[in-house]
């Protein structure tokens, strides 16, 4: 039992959540100081995280249902800080809402728990209820202001949804339980045996169930609506967050149990991701709710991420967390943008509502410029250096034809980032916004865009950081 | 280690782009503004002449090479010059500050944020001639997007967002293609450092398709006959400065990048492709001839004129002559100059009287002497005239094209009258003919910052017409070596 510290980090936030939410019960207007706590709470855990387990190579917990490595530490890290970022940027829109309450967020940490039990599941069963218990709490979320009847309306629609896929998954579980019997990712690859067509099946089961997670095509369709009803600063934790863990359960599950099947699924990869990218550029040329641009544009760059995991190898494999932490600092300028564009109370998400913002509020206009040129993939900034990664993983597969439509979809989606930029920089001005946002709003937009802008002069790093990650 | 003269040239004007940003641009301070910009790219002029100086001419080898580890074991920072680069280094350095010199009356609100958008774009530019390593490269050549994008569609004319839309996705669409090759030759070779591969050469049988893919983005560019037509667009709507930044400069990008990497690269494919560009070369040459006989925006003219002078340049570089390419080279340099001072006439014009079609003038030759002189000089420049650079450039040409194939010669050479009709018939209607519009009476001469560009730009284009030995000499080694190479590989077929 020695490893129990292991999961100490878990088990600490666990405990933090139940003590946060009795706290919350028996004081009265204790927000503030709940909000507070679960931001030290975050850190801690990421300290934790970062001290107890990131040196190990691998070990295998509880049977072997839980598995702490490099990539899990790491993705779990990714998760904490996005995590911290997006709470102490949403404090202010909250309040404005008035739905500034004790549940948020306890709300949020309860699904960072089950997104860090995803990402650290080595076992059907136990990443099953870690995707439940994230996704509980993120349909919570999603009708958190609900006096709108537009986020009960997005709540609603993303619980359905989100249900009938779990259940697919876990159909899919089911299958491959029933062909192998174990639920655990090695016994599995142990067992693959002759019964490869019909694990085949369960394998098409689970991956549609995870594409609805990450939100890739044909399985998006949730996405628009439920991020354009949400809060927003609960569409900017679902724009991150879950994509981190949906992407290591879609790594670790393809490439742990499955890696020799890898000519069954490497074929629904491609497809999905070529789908996203085409879909996700082409869908949000004609949007005109920032909010729902968002969501296609975050379809987009969930197909390049899922391009480098089709690919099957280390490097693929890597280029796409590589993708996601630069998409997630990317996303994280972009949202912080939309959170100051406010005035007299009221947020402002319609495409129109840029117009002219770079006489109004340059430096917010520039930051936003250079945030759109690095999601629209130009050098010398970082989104240019993620696709880069990616493309240079799928072509050292051969896998031309992916490669190809990948970058031309980048010149679709070029389109819609560059209308932005028009509208901000040619078009006429209107009334300026507030400019009292509070000083993790400008940390945190300042933050990324420098980080955005200066990436190309330490690229090494990141690199560095990622490429310790080896679980073939 | 030496001083690294190169980077610094690279750096210097995004150091004045960041002491710009950080003065708050007023009605007040344009002034200083325009001396900070003004005197950062003038010292980067004086740094490429120093460099010029120094450079060995005796020699094909890259000089002043640095060298950085800058993604481990995958790329690095190499930056270096031979005789081929180095005269589009001291082009681009010559024209921004003409450029900058320009803006006085084209350019009447955000200033600083103009200057900046400038000078971020020479330090990509001279990047991208100076870079060694096809990654690097790759990442100025894109990176020279946004500021242009930006300057057409912030300060440009009426039309300006078509033209910034259609000028950014036309370039990205023809590039993305030569990412896929730059990675494809990693994948292949190991490296992306252009002097191992000159040396290591590429497989054959996968050449045919690497150099369409960096053919796509270099004909973009260049632009070649049938993907042209994002030129005139954007030269008409971007303001003065922009063109003058576009016809000097960018165009000559693609025409580098002919030489130094299909030629350089893929010698067996260019081969094979030489038909395909005379083709497209002869079709530009005649083609936009009579298409830029036609217009009545004198923009748009200038910019087809563009396009056919390009033509010459992409016919030079496959003829694979010496006389060919150094012709090309030359031609470049000198559209760089001609084309420059013929937009910045246009923009005197337009900056007085607001308006580009030609019919609106006729008969000013009385009226502003001094610019009629200077814009004949250009017009004459443009159409080839001895004595002029232009010349030098489209007889090498043109001599280099009779010894390789003499029915594109011809063709090319039918070209060249057509380009002095147009020129001609543009300069006759500007400036002679009966003065109709009373409004121009009120037209004044140059005035002195004008004078002083439109001199800058006479000077060097006179001098290389009558004396272009100092282009040749520093380009004759480099280009000899380029074709033994070539030859030398063509035939062991690597």
């Amino acid at each position: 039992m020695t490893n129990l510290q292991l999961v100490f980090p878990e088990i600490f936030l666990s405990l933090s959540i139940m003590f946060l939410l009795i706290l919350g019960v028996f004081k009265k207007n204790s927000s503030k100081i709940i909000q507070n706590l679960s931001l030290v709470v975050l850190l801690v855990t990421a300290v934790i995280t970062f001290n107890e387990t990131i040196g190990i190579k691998e070990v295998k917990l509880f049977n072997n249902s839980i598995i702490i490595d490099y990539l899990s530490s790491l993705m779990k890290i990714v998760t904490l800080l996005a995590t911290f970022l997006v709470l102490i940027i949403s404090s202010n829109y909250l309040r404005t809402f008035k739905i500034f309450k004790i549940e948020y967020p306890i709300l949020i940490l309860s699904s960072v728990l089950g997104m860090m039990i995803m990402i650290s599941s080595n076992d059907l069963i136990v990443f099953y209820m870690g995707l439940e218990l994230q996704s509980l709490a993120l349909y919570v979320l999603a009708t958190f202001n609900r006096d709108q009847i537009k986020s009960s309306e997005a709540g609603l629609k993303y619980f359905v949804l989100s249900a009938l896929s779990s259940g697919l998954l876990l159909y899919g579980c089911s299958l491959i339980y029933g062909f192998t019997g174990s639920t655990n990712f090695n016994v599995i690859a142990n067992q693959l045996g002759s019964n490869e067509y019909a694990i085949t099946f369960g394998i098409v089961f689970i991956l549609v169930g995870l594409a609805f997670k990450i939100s890739a095509v044909p399985f998006h369709m949730w996405a628009p609506d439920v991020y354009e009803g949400s809060p927003t600063s609960v569409t900017l934790f679902f724009t991150m967050v879950p994509k981190v863990a949906a992407l290591t359960l879609f790594i670790r599950f393809l490439y742990v149990p499955f890696l020799n099947l890898i000519d069954q699924w490497q074929m629904i990869l491609i497809f999905l991701s070529i789908a996203s990218m085409l879909f996700g550029a082409i869908a949000a040329i004609g949007q005109t709710n920032l909010k729902r641009l968002v969501a296609y544009s975050s379809i987009g760059h969930v197909g390049y991420a899922l391009a480098g995991v089709a690919t099957g190898t280390n490097e693929g494999m890597q280029s796409s967390v590589i993708y996601i932490i630069i998409y997630i600092l990317m996303n994280l300028g972009l949202f912080s943008c939309l959170l100051m564009m406010k005035r007299e109370n009221q947020y402002y998400e319609k495409i129109e509502d840029l117009s002219g913002l770079s006489k109004n509020h340059p430096m917010l206009a520039l930051s936003l410029m250079i945030i759109l040129f690095s999601l629209a993939g130009i050098p010398p900034l970082a989104g240019f250096f993620a696709k880069f990664y990616v493309f240079k993983s799928v072509i050292e597969q051969s896998m031309y034809f992916l490669a190809i439509v990948g970058l031309l979809s980048t010149v679709i989606a070029a389109f819609y980032y560059l209308r932005l930029i028009k509208i901000m920089y040619f078009d006429k001005e209107k009334e300026k916004y507030d400019t009292d946002h509070g000083l993790w709003l400008k940390f945190s937009l300042t933050f990324s865009t420098l980080l955005i802008l200066v990436y190309f002069i330490f690229p090494s790093q990141l690199i560095e950081v990622v490429s310790r990650i080896n679980i073939i | 280690m030496n001083f690294p003269i190169l980077s610094s040239l690279i750096l210097l004007p995004t150091v004045g782009a960041f002491f710009l940003f950080f003065t708050r641009s007023n009605n007040q301070n344009n002034f200083t503004v325009k001396y900070v910009a003004l005197f950062t790219s003038f010292v980067n002029f004086l740094l490429s002449i120093y460099l010029w100086i120094l450079f060995d001419q005796t020699t094909s080898e890259f000089q002043f090479v640095e060298q950085r580890i800058w993604i481990k074991d995958f790329i690095s920072y190499k930056v270096g010059v031979d005789g081929i680069s180095i005269l589009f280094i001291l082009l681009t350095t010559f024209i921004t500050p003409l450029c900058i010199l320009s803006v006085n009356n084209s350019i009447k609100e955000r200033l600083s944020e103009f200057l900046i958008a400038v000078l971020i774009m020479e330090s990509f530019m001279i990047g991208v001639f100076c870079s060694l390593d096809l990654v690097i490269f790759y990442l100025f050549f894109e990176a020279g997007l946004i500021p242009m994008f930006l300057i057409i569609g912030i300060w440009g004319g009426a039309r300006r967002v078509y033209s910034a839309f259609k000028f950014f996705l036309y370039t990205l669409l023809g590039s993305v293609l030569m990412l896929v090759a730059i990675i494809t030759i990693y994948w292949l070779t190991g490296t992306t450092d252009v002097i191992e591969l000159y040396s290591l050469g590429i497989e054959t049988k996968y050449q045919n398709l690497l150099w369409l893919a960096f053919f796509s983005s270099f004909a973009v560019k260049t632009p070649m006959w049938p993907v042209h037509t994002w030129l005139p667009d954007a030269h008409v709507e971007a303001p003065t400065a922009g063109s003058v930044l576009l016809a000097a400069i960018l165009l000559k990008m693609a025409g580098y990048g002919f030489i130094r990497f299909s030629l350089g690269l893929f010698p067996v494919a260019s081969e094979v492709f030489t038909p395909l560009i005379y083709t497209l070369s002869v079709i530009a040459i005649i083609f936009t001839s009579f298409i830029a006989l036609m217009q009545e925006d004198m923009k748009k003219l200038i910019a087809y004129s563009s396009v056919a002078h390009m033509g010459y340049v992409t016919l030079g570089i496959f003829t694979i002559q010496q006389q060919g390419i150094e012709g090309s080279i030359i031609q470049m340099i000198s559209h760089g100059l001609v084309s420059a001072a013929l937009f910045l006439c246009v923009g005197v014009v337009y900056d007085r009287m607001h308006s580009r079609l030609i019919n609106t003038y006729g008969g000013i030759v009385s009226i502003i002497p001094k610019y009629s002189v200077l814009f004949m000089l250009f017009t004459l420049a443009a159409l080839g005239l001895p004595g002029t650079s232009g010349f030098v450039g489209e007889f090498l040409i043109l001599m280099g094209a009779f010894k390789d194939n003499f029915l594109v010669a011809v063709i090319a050479s039918i070209g060249v009258i057509i380009g002095a009709a147009y020129m001609l018939w543009l300069y006759k209607r500007v400036i002679f003919g009966k003065l109709i519009n009373t409004d121009l009476k009120k037209m004044i001469d140059l005035n002195r910052s004008e004078s002083i560009i439109l001199t800058s730009l006479a000077i060097p284009t006179l001098f290389f017409g009558f004396y272009p030995d100092p282009l040749i000499n520093t380009i004759e080694v480099s280009i000899s070596d380029l074709i033994e190479t070539y030859n030398f590989r063509l035939a062991s077929k690597i």
